[in-house]
């Protein structure tokens, strides 16, 4: 099922999308131009955090799979399906498992981000020992090709003191990638954590994000999806756009609408209406990206 | 214990050096209580998760981690040497607190 009115429905493409200012004063977007159906490249989902047991959803075993069942069930099986992290609660094995069983009945290939809860100790092990990006560099991150689109995954969970943090290895090696890159090509770069001042106050911002933004700038069309803050939130930077996805397993609040960002618990209907996926057309190089929530 | 000149302080040494209740700090609404607590050196401190969502104590300087905190969840440290410790959570950062260790003088 579709979205609520509530919970917007975005959508971009060639011809824009008109944006206005939400809560939190941030921008949210609305499509005003709806492109020819066509076939859907990817799907990301975010934030399962496996092993949650809270009110906000003692179930989120069973929203994960409802997901998992939604992409399997789409009239044609996408390129892959992204996940941008924080699979399990706290990186146990059991966890990590549990997570595994339940994503490994996608039917499409399947790239995996850990989030801040997939390397709780500043542990990479549990995560790289079962969902290791294909062709990832030794530090996690990672770049391909395909069906004429860069696709970049980076990394900013680690050193989480100071927020989401890529680093100097990772700067520098996106620095070289890019260089093989031609200016017109469409860019997509997967993060966990938003690579912009979304709401620093509440963590949601990379420390040294501006420093892969001057990178990514020059290119034509730069699309940066992430998760973490378990909502819909998009936002545009010169010719980078940027859009957080909701989780599977419960929402967060809007950036400053309660004292704290932790889970927001709702009665099982609206928990169905505000968790879900992402499916991604790309058309002309435009992405046009839709969010369907779970009931 | 002349040295301390802080209320507070001789309380808290006091209270554990006499083995009344552990000292302890309290996780709930994405903050730690209190944010600074101030010990005797060798005293146990309980940290226990009241929150709806996973937490860490992450020392700033690496010297002590109690991983991932699940609701609920207690994790007990001593602290033998005497100083200031700052620490946070691994999971929100912006959650921050601090344990004074000081000196037992006889």
């Amino acid at each position: 099922m579709k979205r609520a009115s509530f919970l917007e429905h975005v959508a971009w493409t060639g011809a824009g999308i008109a944006y206005s200012l939400g809560a939190g004063g941030l921008l949210t977007g609305r499509a005003v131009a709806a492109g020819t159906p066509g076939t859907i490249e990817f799907v990301q989902i975010s934030d399962s955090h496996i092993g949650f047991r809270q009110a906000a959803n003692p179930d989120v075993a069973g929203t994960l799979a409802m997901a998992v069942d939604a992409i399997n069930a789409l009239p044609a099986q996408p390129t892959f399906v992204v996940h941008t992290g924080d699979i399990t609660h706290l990186s146990t094995a059991s966890q990590f498992d549990d997570a595994r069983a339940i994503l490994s009945r996608l039917r499409a290939p399947l790239i995996a981000l850990p989030g801040e809860h997939d390397v709780v100790g500043n542990d990479f092990k549990p995560y790289l020992a079962n969902f290791r990006i294909p062709h990832s560099t030794g530090g996690g991150w990672a770049s391909w090709d395909a069906g004429g689109v860069h696709y970049i995954v980076l990394l900013n969970v680690f050193n989480f003191e100071k927020l989401g943090l890529l680093g100097s290895d990772q700067l520098e090696w996106l620095r070289k990638d890019l260089t093989a890159v031609g200016r017109t090509t469409p860019v997509v770069v997967f993060t966990h954590v938003p690579l912009y001042a979304l709401y620093p106050q509440w963590g949601w911002t990379t420390e040294d994000g501006t420093k892969a933004l001057a990178l990514l700038q020059p290119f034509d069309r730069v699309t940066v999806l992430n998760g973490h803050i378990h909502q819909v939130v998009t936002h545009e930077e010169g010719n980078i756009r940027f859009a957080s996805a909701d989780a599977t397993a419960y929402p967060q609040p809007k950036p400053g609408s309660a004292p704290k960002p932790g889970p927001v618990t709702l009665p099982r209907g609206d928990l169905l209406r505000a968790i879900g996926y992402r499916t991604v057309e790309i058309d002309g190089g435009n992405l046009r990206f839709e969010d369907s929530a779970l009931g | 214990m002349s040295k301390l000149s802080n209320p507070l302080a001789v309380a808290a040494v006091l209270f554990a050096t006499l083995g009344l209740t552990p000292p302890s700090v309290d996780i709930k609404n994405d903050a730690f209580a209190p944010q600074t607590l101030i010990v005797a050196a060798g005293t146990t401190v309980t940290f226990t998760n009241d929150d709806d969502d996973a937490h860490t104590v992450t020392a700033t300087d690496g010297s002590f981690d109690s991983k991932g905190l699940d609701t609920n969840g207690r994790w007990r440290h001593t602290f033998v040497k005497p100083g200031t410790y700052a620490y946070f959570c691994q999971l929100h950062p912006f959650m921050k607190g601090t344990i004074v260790v000081k000196a037992v003088t006889q």
